[in-house]
C-alpha cells in the first residue's frame, strides 16, 4: 500500500514534509471550521453536478477535501513526458484508423475491435481533419501503485469533464489557506482557460478570420456538466450556446444573435457523437444541429475534440495502448498500463470466470463508476449475476487486477485518515504545440476502503499541487 | 449576443418583477381583510385579489372557493400556477443558471440566494406573522436583484434586454390592477368619500407602493381620477404605465443605436409612449377607462411580440 504523504513506510515523502508539519500544528476545529466554509463557498459559487436518476440530486455538491495532494516537480515532469506521448498516439491511431489503417493491416490491433465499435463513424473515413489532431481536449485517468511510477486507467478521448474543479479547488484553497501557499511554491493553474482557448483558435478551418469565432456547446441545463460547461464559457469569454442557437445554412453553421446570424468557426462541443446531428446520428436527439455535420465535411467548421474519438478510449483499445505507442512512435510508453484481461478472448475469459473474486470487471464503454464490479467487495449474488453477464457478452467486459490505488490523507468524520486518490490531469492539442497545466483533477474515494473514486458514487475531490522546481 | 441570452435575461427580470408584484398584492389584501367589513364592503378581496393575479381562470380550475387559506396557497407556493412566487424564483433561477456567464457575480447571488431561501419556507408559512415576514422577504429579494442589476451589470445589450423585460412586466401589472378594480376608480357609482371607497383606493395604490407618492404629488386627498392619473400619466411615478414606456423606448432606442438598426419594437413603443404623452385623464374618463386600459393591455401585449420577434427568437 502506497500512501502519497507516507510511502510505503513510515517515512514522509519530502514534497510532503511542510504539509505534514503543518498538518501537526493546526487545531482540528480550524480545518472542520474552514471545510464548512468551502462547503458554504462552493454551494454559493453554484458548483454542482446532478446525479442522473436521483430527481432529489438535481444539483448536488461535489464533497471537496481542504488537504491537497502533492506532486514534487520531478515526478510532473515524467508524468507530463508520459502524457505528451500517450496524446500523440491517440491522435495518430484515430487517424489511423480513420484513413490508411496499417496498425489494422499489421494485424496489431484486432480489425473487429474498430469495425464492431458502436462509436466507431464510418462517416469519419477518409474525413480530414485541421492538422490531423483528433482529441483536441483529453482527460487521461492516472492511479499510483508505487513511488516509481504512473500508471493509465482510463484514457478519456470523448468530452472528459472536470477541470472547472481543478480550477475552483486552487481558487477555494487559495481563499481558506493563504498561510499553507506561503510554505510551498506551487505551480498556477489559472491559465487553463487561455491554453484553451489558444488551443481552440489554433484549430480553426482556413475559412476563418484571424479572430475565429469559438463556441462551446452544451447540451443544455439539465446536462450533469452544465456547470462546467457555463463556468468555462465564462473563463474563455465565448458564447455559451445549445443546439437550438445553430443552424446551418449552405454547409456553414451560423449562431442566432440579437443582431442575426453570426457565423461560427470552432466547436468545443460537450455533447456526445450520438447527439451531435439528428440528421446523421440519432434521429430523435433535440440536443444537436441538424446539418452539423455536413458542415464538418465540408470544412467549414471544426469540431473539438473531432467526432469518433471512441474508437480511442474504450477500455478494449486501452489493453492496445502500448503496442499503439510503439508502433506510431517507435518508443516504449513512458506510462505504464494496468494489466487488463480482455474477455472477448476466450483464454482470457475463462482466467476472469475462475478469478473474478479477485478482479475488477468493467463495461468496455461503461463510465461514471456505474455497470462495473469489484470482486472482493461483492457478495455472491452479484458475483453469480455478473458471471452470467460476463458468458453472455464477453466482448462487451475487461477485467483488471484489484489496484491498491494509493492513498492520501484526508478530513473524514474520524479526523484525518488515508483515503484512495486518482489523478485526471487535461492534456490540450494545437496546431503549434501540446500544453498541459501542471496539476489536474484529484478525486478522492472518501468511504474508508473504496476503491471508486467517482463523484457520482461517493467520491469527493482534492486540490492538486504541483510543486515549482 | 446570442438571442436566447437575450431572451432569458429578459425572462429572468419579468419572474422577479412578477414575484414582487404578487407579494404587493398579498400583502394589500391582507391589509383590506383586517378591516371591519364596514370599511371595505362585502365583496369578496380574495377574489378580487386572484383577478389582480391575472390568474382567475386557472385559479378556479384548482378551487372552489377563494379565501385566505386558498388564494395564499396559489398565489405564493402552488407548483401548480406558473405564476406562484414560488414558480416566479424558480423561473428566474431557471433563466439565470442558463445565462450564468452575462449575469455578474452579484445579480447571481442575488438569485441564487433568494432561490435557497425560498426552501426554507417550504409549503407555507405556519401563521400570520410568518406569511407577513415572508412577504416581505419576497420584496427584499426581488429589490436586491433589481438593485445588483441597476449596479453591477456593464450598459450594453444584456442589461437593455433584462430592463425590457422589467418595464413590460410592471406595465402588464399596473394595467392589470386598473383594469380590475377600475369600476372603483369611476366617478359617482357610489357615494365618493366615503370610507368603503377610501380604503380601496388607498389598497390600489399600496399594491404599486404609490401612496406616499401619491400625497406628495397632489396634496390632496385620494380622488378616483387622480389615482388614475398617477398610474396611468405620471411620468414621475415609477410604476405609470407613461412612466414603463418611457424607460422602453429609452431601453429600445439603445439596442437599435447599438445594432444600427430600429425596427418594428421601436416604432410600436414610441407609438404606445405618444398615446400616453397626449392624453388627459379627464378625456380618459371620457371615451372609458376600461376601454383605454383594455387598449393598453392589448398594445403592451403586442410589444412583447414584437420584441420577441425581433431579438428573441
Amino acid at each position: 500500500m502506497f500512501d502519497e504523504m507516507n510511502g510505503s513506510g513510515d517515512a514522509v515523502r519530502p514534497a510532503y514534509s511542510e504539509l505534514s508539519t503543518w498538518l501537526g500544528e493546526v487545531k482540528p476545529d480550524v480545518l472542520d471550521f474552514r471545510r464548512r466554509e468551502a462547503e458554504l463557498l462552493f454551494r454559493r459559487i453554484g458548483i454542482t453536478f446532478a446525479v442522473y436518476g436521483d430527481p432529489e440530486a438535481q444539483e448536488r455538491l461535489i464533497p471537496f477535501d481542504v488537504i491537497p495532494r502533492i506532486i514534487s516537480a520531478k515526478e510532473w515532469e515524467l508524468l507530463k513526458r508520459g502524457l505528451e506521448q500517450r496524446v500523440k498516439a491517440i491522435n495518430a491511431y484515430i487517424k489511423d484508423v480513420y484513413s490508411r489503417r496499417e496498425i489494422l493491416k499489421a494485424g496489431i490491433v484486432p480489425e473487429d475491435l474498430v469495425f464492431q465499435n458502436p462509436v466507431f463513424r464510418p462517416e469519419m473515413n477518409g474525413q480530414k481533419v485541421p492538422h490531423d489532431i483528433y482529441v483536441h481536449i483529453a482527460g487521461i485517468d492516472i492511479i499510483r501503485l508505487d513511488g516509481d511510477s504512473f500508471y493509465v486507467l482510463e484514457d478519456n478521448a470523448r468530452t472528459p469533464s472536470g477541470v472547472s474543479y481543478m480550477l475552483e479547488n486552487r481558487e477555494i484553497m487559495l481563499r481558506l489557506f493563504p498561510e499553507l501557499f506561503s510554505r510551498y511554491r506551487v505551480a498556477p493553474v489559472e491559465n487553463y482557460p487561455d491554453e484553451l482557448l489558444a488551443t481552440l483558435k489554433s484549430i480553426a478551418p482556413q475559412s476563418a478570420s484571424s479572430e475565429p469565432n469559438v463556441v462551446l456547446l452544451t447540451p443544455g441545463v439539465y446536462n450533469s456538466a452544465y456547470y462546467e460547461h457555463s463556468f468555462l464559457a465564462d473563463k474563455l469569454g465565448i458564447e455559451l450556446v445549445e443546439g437550438r442557437d445553430l443552424v446551418v445554412k449552405s454547409d456553414v453553421v451560423y449562431m442566432r444573435t440579437t443582431e442575426g446570424l453570426k457565423r461560427v468557426d470552432v466547436i468545443y462541443r460537450r455533447i456526445d457523437d450520438d447527439f451531435l446531428d439528428p440528421l446523421v446520428f440519432r434521429p430523435d436527439s433535440a440536443l444537436g444541429v441538424p446539418g452539423i455535420m455536413s458542415a464538418y465535411h465540408a470544412g467549414s467548421v471544426t469540431l473539438a475534440n473531432a467526432v469518433g474519438t471512441g474508437v480511442a478510449d474504450d477500455k478494449a483499445v486501452y489493453s492496445y495502448m502500448p503496442e499503439i505507442v510503439k508502433f506510431y512512435l517507435g518508443e516504449e510508453p513512458i506510462l505504464k498500463n494496468v494489466p487488463t484481461w480482455r474477455c472477448r478472448e476466450a483464454e482470457h475469459l475463462s482466467y476472469v470466470l475462475d478469478n473474478i473474486e479477485e478482479l475488477v470487471v468493467k463495461e468496455v464503454h461503461g463510465s461514471g463508476g456505474y455497470g462495473m464490479l469489484i470482486g472482493p467487495k461483492s457478495d455472491k449474488a452479484t458475483i453469480a449475476a455478473f458471471r452470467a453477464k460476463l458468458k453472455s457478452d464477453p466482448k462487451n467486459f475487461i477485467a483488471q487486477p484489484t489496484l491498491a490505488l494509493s492513498t492520501c490523507p484526508t478530513c473524514v468524520e474520524e479526523g484525518i485518515a488515508p483515503r484512495h486518490v486518482d489523478l485526471r490531469p487535461f492534456v490540450l492539442s494545437g496546431r503549434d504545440r501540446i500544453r498541459i497545466v501542471p496539476g489536474g483533477l484529484t478525486r478522492v474515494a472518501l468511504k474508508k476502503g473504496s476503491l471508486v473514486v467517482n463523484s457520482s458514487q461517493g467520491g469527493g475531490t482534492k486540490d492538486t499541487w504541483v510543486l515549482d522546481g | 449576443m446570442l438571442s436566447r441570452t437575450a431572451d432569458n435575461l429578459y425572462w429572468l427580470a419579468r419572474y422577479v418583477e412578477r414575484a414582487e408584484y404578487i407579494a404587493r398584492i398579498l400583502d394589500t389584501t391582507l391589509r383590506l381583510t383586517a378591516l371591519p367589513l364596514a370599511y371595505v364592503g362585502t365583496t369578496n378581496e380574495w377574489e378580487s385579489a386572484v383577478a389582480t393575479a391575472g390568474c382567475a381562470g386557472a385559479f378556479f380550475e384548482n378551487y372552489d372557493e377563494a379565501n385566505e387559506e386558498t388564494v395564499t396557497e396559489f398565489l405564493a407556493f402552488s407548483t401548480a400556477n406558473p405564476s406562484s412566487i414560488r414558480n416566479c424564483f424558480e423561473n428566474a433561477r431557471l433563466n439565470a443558471r442558463a445565462v450564468r456567464t452575462a449575469l455578474t457575480i452579484e445579480m447571481w447571488d442575488a438569485i441564487n440566494s433568494a432561490w435557497l431561501e425560498l426552501k426554507r419556507w417550504g409549503n407555507g408559512p405556519s401563521s400570520r406573522e410568518e406569511f407577513a415576514r415572508y412577504l416581505r422577504w419576497v420584496l427584499t429579494a426581488s429589490l436586491s436583484f433589481d438593485g445588483s442589476a441597476y449596479r453591477t451589470m456593464l450598459r450594453n445589450d444584456a442589461y437593455w434586454f433584462s430592463r425590457l423585460g422589467v418595464y413590460i412586466e410592471r406595465a402588464d401589472n399596473t394595467a392589470r390592477i386598473l383594469d380590475v378594480k377600475y369600476h372603483l376608480l369611476l366617478p359617482a357609482i357610489e357615494k365618493v368619500g366615503g370610507p368603503l371607497d377610501y380604503f380601496q383606493w388607498s389598497s390600489i395604490l399600496r399594491t404599486v407602493s404609490a401612496l406616499t407618492a401619491y400625497h406628495w404629488v397632489y396634496r390632496e386627498n385620494i380622488k378616483p381620477w387622480l389615482v388614475a392619473d398617477l398610474l396611468i400619466l405620471k411620468d414621475e411615478m415609477p410604476r405609470s404605465l407613461a412612466s414603463c414606456y418611457e424607460n422602453l423606448v429609452q431601453n429600445l432606442d439603445r439596442i437599435a443605436n447599438a445594432y444600427g438598426r430600429q425596427g418594428p419594437a421601436q416604432r410600436h413603443a414610441r407609438t404606445v409612449r405618444a398615446r400616453l404623452e397626449n392624453s388627459k385623464i379627464e378625456d380618459i374618463f371620457q371615451n372609458g377607462l376600461h376601454e383605454f386600459i383594455d387598449e393598453f393591455v392589448e398594445d403592451n401585449n403586442r410589444l412583447g411580440t414584437a420584441v420577441a420577434q425581433q431579438y428573441l427568437l
